[in-house]
This record gives C-alpha cells, structure tokens and sequence, in this order.
C-alpha cells in the first residue's frame, strides 16, 4: 500500500482480474513484497502469533457453540459433555480455554515491545490507538467468555463486575439491569454474553485489519528506532518474516500445548469446576490472571465508583500514550533512563498483579499486620502495596513519560538502519556514517 | 535481544512463583498429602493403574454413593477407552458384559410405557449413576443440613486434587481431636478440610489447622472387600477411591497425554526444520 506495487500478472486470467478487482495485486504487496526493516528482533514476531492465536480462538470457539447450551441448568454440564462425549472435544476445549491465557500473554509482550521500542509515536499513532481498542475488545471478549462455562467464578465474577457499573451515579442502576436482561445476574445474562462473546472476535478481526493497514503506511518500526533510508535497510515480507515469525509461532505453540496436554487446569481456578451457586459466595473472588492488575487498582480505592473511574483510566491513559511521550528518540535503546523507569513499570504491573490475586487485607510481610494504621488500612497490607502500584503505574505515564523526554540525554542515535557506528555526529569525522548502501 | 528484556522475563517468572507461593499460605487448612510412592496417574507419562480404578469404583460405588452423587457418569464410561472395565473385545462400552451386569444390580427410575407409572429398573450402560437423594432438601435433611457435593469433577474442583481427597477421607480423620477443641454434635474435626475453628477453641496457643466438616468418616478397615485380595486398610480404601474421581473427573486424560506426545514431537520437529530455513534464508542478510 506503500510504495509502488511489484507485482506482474502473469497469465491471462491474473491480467484479467487485476484491471477489475486487484486482490491479488494487494495480497501480493501487503503479504509477500512489503518492504520490512531487515533488523527485526524476536519481539516483533507476536504480532504474527496474534494474529494466528485471534484465528485458533475463533475456530476452537465455533466449534464449542455447536455443542454448548446457554442456559443457566445446562451451561456447566454442557461443557463438561463436550469433554467427554464430543469426538477430541477436550482438546477443542482446553485449547479454547488455555487460548485465551496464551492470547493475552502474546499481547502483553507486544504492547510492552511497544512500549519499548516508542513503536506509538509518530507517524504509528493511530496503529497505537487501534491496538489499544483491540486490547479493549479482547479484555470484553474474555471476561464474557469466561462466565460461559457457569461455574462458581463465573457466576460471581460476572456478579461482580457487572455491579461495579451500579455504581454510577442516577443512571447506574437502569444500566446494570438493561445489562442483565433482569434483576441479577441469571439465564437472560448468560445468553446475552454468549451473543456477545461470539460477535466480538469478529468485531476484533475487523479492527486488526485496519490496525495491519495502519502498520502498512508507515511501514514497521524497528530496534533502533531510525525511519528507513533505502531498500537495503529493507528485505521483502516473504520470505524472510514469514519464515521468521514462523519459527517464532512453532516456538510459541510449543508451550501452548505444553499447557493444553500437561497442565490444562493451571492457569484457571479450582472453584470454576463448582457450578455456579447465587447463594453460596467464594471466599475469594478473582479474575483471571490477566485481569489481575486492573482488578489490583479497582480495590486500591476505598470509594467504588472512584475505584471503577481508576479502572477505566488505566486502560484509557493508554490511548494518548503518543501524546505523553515527549522524548523524540523512538528506542529505549538509545534511553538508558527511560529504561530504567519502564523497567519498574513492569515490575508494578506484576506487583499490581499479585496484589489482585491476593484479600485485600492480607499482610505482604509475615504473617500479621503491623498494627499501624495509615488511613483507613494497616500498612502491612495488600490495599497499601496496590495503592503504591497504581500510584506509580499512573505516574509512569502522565509524570515519567512527558518530564523524562524533555529533561533526559539520550545516547547518540544511529543515523540509519544500516549505520553500525554510534557516533556523536558533533564528534564523529564527517562521513563517517556514510555509505549505507555498501552493507547489507 | 535486550539485556533489559531478558531480566523482564525472570522477573515474570518469579512473580508468578510468587502469586503460587503466597496464594497457598493464603489457606487455613494442613497442606494435602499424596499416598507414599504418589500417584501413577501424574506427570506426562503417568496412566491410570486399571486395578486401583476397579477398586476406586467400588468404595465409591459400596460407601460414598450412599451420599454422593456423581451426575456426569454413565455406567458406559466404566468400559470406555482408558476406564476400570475396559476391554478392547468391546470397543463400544454398551457390549461390555461386565459393565451390563455392573449395571444390572443398580436400580434406576424410569417410567412405565403402558402405564405412565413411575417404576425402577436395573441400569443398563447407557444410564447416568442415579443420584441418592431425589433432590437438595432431601440430602440436606439426611445429612445434618449439609450438602453431600456432586463427586463427578471433585478431583478438579478442590486445590491439591486426588491428594486432597486421599488426606481428607484417608488421613484427615485418624488424627485425635486437639484437646481443648470442642467439636459441634454431628460435625467432625479434619485437620485437611477448609475452615475456622478458632471459636471452638479453648486450648493454649492458636487453634489448629482445618474445620469442622458433616460427612462422617466414611471409611473403616475392612468396610469394602476387594475382589483382587489388596488389604483393605482405610488407606488402601482412600487412595484407590481418590484414583477412582480423578479418572473420572477427566475421563479422557490418558487419550490427552498420549495425544499430546505426539502433538509436541510433530512440533518439535517442524520447529527444527523451520529454524534451519530460516538460517537458509537469513544467511546472506547482514542485520
Ligand atoms: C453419610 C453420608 C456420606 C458418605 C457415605 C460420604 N460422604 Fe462425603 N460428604 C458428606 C457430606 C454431608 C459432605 C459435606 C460436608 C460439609 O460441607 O461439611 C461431604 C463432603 C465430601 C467432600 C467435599 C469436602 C470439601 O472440600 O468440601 C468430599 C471430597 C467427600 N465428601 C468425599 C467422600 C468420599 C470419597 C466418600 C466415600 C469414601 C464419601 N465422601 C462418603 C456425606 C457423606
Ligand atoms: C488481536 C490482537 C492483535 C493482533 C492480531 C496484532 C497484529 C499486529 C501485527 C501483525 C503487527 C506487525 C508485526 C509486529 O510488529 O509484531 C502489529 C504491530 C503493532 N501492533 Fe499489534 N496486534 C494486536 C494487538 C495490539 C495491541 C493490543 C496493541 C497496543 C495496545 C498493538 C500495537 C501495535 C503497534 C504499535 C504495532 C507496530 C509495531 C512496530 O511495527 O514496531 N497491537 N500488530
């Protein structure tokens, strides 16, 4: 789409069909020919795995509507049936159900390479931005698809969650039971958010073609941050990606059906194999793991609807991400600062993590509290260790992010994809970083 | 890849150990225990041992179906591929003699065609084990107001799965009461069952571990007799029951394994040949 086109119809019927509908001319220059920066690490290989993941989700997924039945006395009994009864349904099954675990983990390495590598700044804002209405679709996509199976989490996730909108002021109410369907969670819910659930992906695939389209006029990003000079910092898609992404996706299924075959249930709860209960409430109550984080920051607040605001804003401070970063210089590599601080960044969203799986009001250290209350929460507790990661999640990205660009000094940059030698172009002997042309 | 990148990852894997660590300490009951020697069934080459299945069934079928149903059973899954009664002369489980007559002496209810009358029948493989009680308030109102829980996924639906269940029916109700703890009439002290006992608790230091739990102990030496002369201590009982629910709870998790070694060797492979065109491809390109 970039570029002029390479392709040459060859035969008479190729010639025929380009002057009327180029579908092959286009699959040709996004899929086989596009120019790709040649210095692609690893980390740019799970946009492929995503893509292909978002694939597995929805042929696993059509097949399990064949045998599952939305409805609150069948649901749980129903998916155990395709376990046992449905030719190789288990593995359909598990694969569905792990799908969603590996899905996420492949997005979470993507954003942070995003991260990483400043692949949200210009000209890759609106790329940025569909990426994040994905990332959003997909965190609906799985919470609904995690009530189906109508265990006990299920149930009293949804229970949860749906509730936080009640907390709207005037409208939270009408809301919450327009969502239900009725006065709680039950049978019209269920059936409900197995509509949705199947729709979405579709609704994701769509917005993943305009994120690749988005991908495909600036072109890919890359390690070191530099625009593309010429065609030799480039190599055509095909071979030299597809062959490259799929090492990384065989890799990757590797320990995808490690999970699947050796350890289906480790990444679920225990209580989603008791079916779903109104009357008997878990002890506790959690999202699955990549959920956690945000789950962390919703708790961190002693008031609901704030904690919900905080929620919403964890995810929506992502989308003027672009506009946060000051810093030009696009790699971290080349911000041995802001590497530093995106390092804790990570480290928060893990912290964020644990501090969701755990009660609130668990010690971190030892067994007991302090006894030293600060507020309304013993220091030694959970609530204090999510508050403390929020803090900084949120500072990383509105006081971090724009001071550090303005105030950092970053390495000297290379001049072009091509150039090995890091020169300081004040010191550098002029020409130095010359000749491109005559590498790679 | 980046020195940074690579430090993430380890730092994600040990928070993750972390989540484990601290999501275990989180509970108030002793720490369940596997059978001396473990389980034959765990780690990717386990499998079932077919004469503890058969024995699993039995207690199961002789004590704890008394009180427990098992609602996603047939009595056809006892023959299938991988099952207790397995045998490969019937490959569809509705032939197979042994099951039909293990069947047989389970009555079921059914309706008579002629007369619409309810009636009870002897199962044939294609019935589900029948349930215990007709509905909930009947086994609440046999079971001291408790609920007997559905057995089918038991082994899933509890952290520490087969070893949970072999420590609470096996071990959990040997052990003497601590003395200062008194126990609520027709309720039972298991030190391996969730709960708080800290109101009942009348003795020095803090209260011990695990709750107070309706099922009576359901075993005793002797209660079952096995057909292939394995002493029947409680342990023996426990373990081959806990065997039984696990086979159960995935009945198809032999067929899993197996397929899964044959999935993972394919992918092995195909990852070899593709790492190996992708050093062809990649040899002439500087990056
Ligand atoms: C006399 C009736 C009775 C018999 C026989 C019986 N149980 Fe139970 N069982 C119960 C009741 C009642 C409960 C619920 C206890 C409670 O919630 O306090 C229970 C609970 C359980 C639980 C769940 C404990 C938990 O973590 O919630 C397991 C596992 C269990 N029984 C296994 C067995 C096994 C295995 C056998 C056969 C060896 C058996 N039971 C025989 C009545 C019985
Ligand atoms: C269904 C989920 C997704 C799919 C299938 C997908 C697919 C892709 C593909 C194929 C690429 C090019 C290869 C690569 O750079 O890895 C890409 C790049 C990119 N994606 Fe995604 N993506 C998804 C989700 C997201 C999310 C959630 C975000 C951010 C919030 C995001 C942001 C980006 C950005 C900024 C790029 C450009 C990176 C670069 O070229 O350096 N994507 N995506």
């Amino acid at each position: 789409m970039s570029g002029h086109s390479t392709y040459e119809p060859k035969t008479g019927f190729e010639r025929w069909l380009d002057t009327r509908l180029p579908i092959i001319r286009f699959m040709n220059d996004t899929a086989l020919d596009f120019p790709t920066p040649k210095n692609l690490n690893y980390w740019w290989t799970f946009g492929g795995i995503l893509a292909l993941m978002l694939g597995i989700q929805i042929v696993t997924g059509i097949v399990l509507a064949m045998h599952y039945v939305p409805h609150v006395d069948y649901a749980f009994n129903s998916v155990e049936r395709i376990r046992r009864d449905v030719n190789y349904g288990w593995l359909i099954q598990f694969m569905h159900a792990n799908g969603a675990s590996m899905f996420f983990l492949a997005v979470y390495v993507h954003i942070f390479r995003n991260l990483y590598y400043g692949s949200y700044k210009a000209p890759r804002e609106v790329l940025w931005i569909l990426g994040c209405v994905i990332y959003l679709l997909m965190i609906i996509t799985a919470f609904m698809g995690y009530v189906l199976p109508w265990g006990q989490m299920s149930f009293h996730g949804a229970v949860v969650i749906t509730n936080l909108i009640g907390a709207l002021p005037v409208v939270g109410k009408s809301i919450t039971t327009w969502l239900w369907g009725g006065f709680a969670v039950d049978d019209p819910t269920l059936n409900r958010f197995f509509s949705l659930h199947y729709l979405m992906p579709f609704v994701i695939a769509g917005v993943v073609i305009l994120h690749i389209w988005a991908l495909h006029v600036p072109g890919n990003n890359n390690p070191k941050g530099v625009d593309v000079k010429s065609k030799a910092d480039t190599v055509p898609f095909h071979p030299y990606y597809t062959v490259k992404d799929g090492f990384a996706i065989c890799v990757f299924l590797l320990m995808y059906a490690t999970f699947v075959f050796y350890m289906p249930d480790v990444l679920g709860d225990a209580i989603n194999y008791v079916k779903a209960n109104p009357l008997v409430t878990p002890q506790h109550i959690v999202p699955e793991w990549y959920l956690l984080p945000f789950y962390a920051i919703l708790r961190a607040v002693p008031n609901k609807l704030m904690g919900v605001i905080l929620m919403f804003a964890a995810i929506a401070v992502l989308f003027i991400l672009p506009w946060l970063d000051t810093s030009k210089v696009r790699s971290m590599r080349y911000r041995p600062t802001a590497r530093l601080y995106l390092g804790i960044f990570f480290l928060a969203c893990l912290v964020l993590g644990f501090c969701g799986a755990n009660p609130p009001d668990q010690p971190i250290l030892g067994h007991e509290p302090s006894g030293f209350m600060l507020l309304d929460a013993d220091i030694n507790s959970i609530v204090w260790l999510s508050r403390i990661g929020a803090l900084y999640y949120f500072a990383y990205f509105l006081l971090v992010m724009p001071i550090l660009g303005l105030t950092e000094t970053p390495l000297p940059v290379p001049e072009g994809i091509s150039e090995p030698v890091l020169s300081h172009p004040a010191a550098a002997p002029t020409g130095a970083a010359a000749a491109p042309e005559k590498r790679g | 890849m980046s020195k940074m990148l690579r430090k993430g990852l380890a730092l994600a894997a040990l928070g993750l150990a972390l989540i484990g660590g601290q999501a275990m300490a989180a509970s108030e009951a002793d720490e369940p225990r596997a059978p001396s020697g473990g389980w034959n069934f765990d780690g990717p080459f386990g499998k079932f041992d077919m004469a503890q299945l058969q024995r699993g069934y039995k207690v199961y079928r002789e004590v704890c179906s008394a009180c427990h149903a098992m609602d996603l059973m047939y009595f056809r899954n006892l023959g299938q591929k991988g099952g207790p009664f397995y045998d490969p002369k019937y490959p569809n489980p509705n032939d197979n003699p042994y099951v039909k007559s293990l069947a047989k002496d389970i009555q079921v209810k059914d309706i008579d065609n002629d007369t619409g009358d309810p009636v009870q029948r002897p199962a044939t493989p294609a019935d589900k084990f029948p349930a215990p009680f007709p509905n909930e308030p009947a086994a609440r109102a046999s079971n001291g107001g408790a609920l007997p829980p559905d057995l089918s996924v038991i082994s899933k639906a509890r952290e520490g799965g087969p070893s949970y269940i072999y420590s609470l029916v096996g071990l959990g109700f040997n052990a003497p009461v601590p003395a200062g703890l008194t126990v609520p009439a027709g309720k039972y002290f298991n030190p391996y069952f969730v709960g708080d006992v800290s109101s009942a608790w009348h003795g020095k230091g803090p209260a011990p571990k695990g709750g107070f739990i309706s099922m009576p102990p359901p075993l005793a030496p002797g209660k079952v007799t096995f057909d292939d002369k394995t002493p029947s201590t409680v342990q023996q009982q426990a373990k081959d029951v806990a065997a039984f629910l696990a086979w159960a709870a995935e009945p198809k998790q032999e067929e899993r394994k197996a397929f899964g070694l044959g999935a993972m060797i394919y992918l092995f492979l195909l990852t070899v040949i593709v790492y190996f065109s992708y050093r062809r491809i990649w040899r002439n390109v500087s990056h």
